[in-house]
């Protein structure tokens, strides 16, 4: 059997390199890889795209590869909350271009890439400055814009649990985008705090089953993400 | 006088109605909760993947994996569930929503919903505001009647980039309540001191006074 486990973090992230497209998991602080977006900082890459929901909290998370300048592009659906200065830095200097996706629609974008789908319709964003140049269809008299997938190089993902097969559950809201990202990407990387045996996981509350799963690295403990208030 | 925060959250809370479930947006609307009559089932969804939103945790009780989308923490009600991000979309898109109340900085007599970037900013941030506004069976507002210069946020026709075009149903404002009807902006409900004329004033587009009724605080 396939042995997915990276058994140090550099292991882990070293088949990033520059310009690559990156799927981080996460919203506000639950579900974002804080080591393994520690240890892709440690790599020195550069002019890396970026997708995920917010730009970041603090100096922590997206923001911190953000700080050490190995981002180019963030594709996003909230970049402007307050905590989220290092972006606006960045931004206001013309460091790094912006992305704006509704959120709705960026989880579908990259479920419809790792489905093996090319696009969708949405009523999301009809009429408003986000759909424009996007392809309008009216169908059975409802409105929508044509979306098209979000595939990407890695999937950064945090879970809960992993088994030997890669099957992997999560943790109440830090599930968020990380089930869809991992699916989406030609290869994913995740970040669990414990390796179960198998068996140990009841096939019937399986969130992602292991074949979406290309290596894991376990931290061997819970590190909660910041952002919580 | 004008309403407080927690009156308007209060009048919005009033009319959630049994076996609802509700998404409420960032800022004002997370006051709502707590003005729910204790018997009355209004259920909560939250965009990053909750369905049964609870109250804030006791001491001791936090978790900092369970936020709400206003990034607080939460808990979870008996019988909730956490589903991920399209799943959580697909509620908020395929019509389970029976009501969104959300924030605004300007809304439109045809019930055009602008809340998530202002015209001189060259980005704006819209999180999930489109997608559950384009998809709620209602739209509740809940803001200021004016901005901070005085200026009306409800108005004949929308100036502010489009988050959603006409599907607001009521405003609930610090002046009154507001229904959105196909062809007019109905005043419903008026703060105690406050002239039907003052609320008209503070609007930018015609209000049908006729049928006002002043709104009852039992806080």
């Amino acid at each position: 059997m396939q042995n997915k486990r990276a058994h140090t973090l550099v292991e882990a992230v070293n088949v990033i390199t520059d310009g690559m497209t990156i799927l981080i998991g996460g919203f506000g602080g639950p579900g974002v890889p804080e080591i393994l977006i520690d240890g892709v900082c440690e790599l020195g890459v550069k002019n890396l795209t970026i997708v995920s929901n917010n730009a970041g909290t603090d100096k922590s998370g997206v923001a911190r590869l953000m700080d050490v300048g190995c981002v180019s592009k963030l594709i996003c659906t909230f970049p402007w909350a307050k905590e989220s200065y290092v972006f606006k830095e960045l931004y206001d200097n013309g460091k790094i271009s912006l992305e704006i996706v509704p959120q709705g629609t960026l989880a579908e974008r990259i479920r419809t890439a790792g489905a093996g789908l090319g696009g969708f319709l949405t009523p999301t964003g009809v009429g408003t400055d986000l759909a424009e140049g996007k392809k309008p269809l009216t169908i059975d008299g409802k409105d929508y814009i044509l979306e098209l997938p979000l595939r990407a190089d890695i999937a950064l993902i945090k879970a809960h649990k992993a088994d030997l097969r890669g099957n992997l559950v999560y943790h109440k809201s830090a599930r968020n985008f990380n089930p869809i990202m991992v699916m989406a990407a030609n290869h994913s990387i995740i970040e669990v705090s414990e390796e179960v045996p198998i068996g140990n996981l009841d096939p019937e509350n399986i969130i992602t089953p292991g074949v979406f799963v290309d290596s894991y690295f376990v931290t061997g403990q819970y590190k909660v993400g910041s952002g919580g208030k | 006088m004008l309403l407080s925060r927690d009156q308007i959250a209060a009048c919005v809370a009033k009319d959630l109605q049994e076996n609802w479930l509700v998404n409420l947006g960032i800022g004002m609307p997370t006051l709502i909760p707590e003005f729910i009559p204790k018997e009355r089932n209004v259920m909560f969804h939250s965009e990053n993947g909750v369905v049964g939103m609870g109250p804030p945790p006791l001491p001791g009780e936090e978790d900092l994996d369970l936020i709400s989308a206003g990034k607080g923490l939460i808990t979870l009600i008996p019988g909730g569930a956490y589903v991920n991000h399209t799943d959580s979309f697909a509620i908020a898109r395929g019509g389970r929503l029976d009501c969104a109340v959300l924030g605004a900085f300007q809304v439109a007599a045809n019930g055009d919903l602008c809340n998530w970037r202002l015209p001189h900013q060259k980005s704006g941030s819209v999180g999930g505001a489109m997608d559950i506004a384009a998809g709620a069976k209602r739209v509740y507002v809940m803001m200021t009647h004016t901005t901070r210069e005085g200026d009306a946020k409800i108005i004949a026709e929308r100036t502010y980039p489009l988050t959603a075009g006409g599907v607001v149903s009521k405003i609930y404002t610090d002046m009154g309540v507001i229904s959105v009807e196909a062809n007019e902006l109905i005043l419903e409900g008026i703060a105690p001191g406050i002239t039907p004329v003052e609320v008209q004033s503070a609007t930018g587009a015609h209000l049908n006074i006729e049928k006002v009724q002043e709104i009852s605080l039992n806080l």
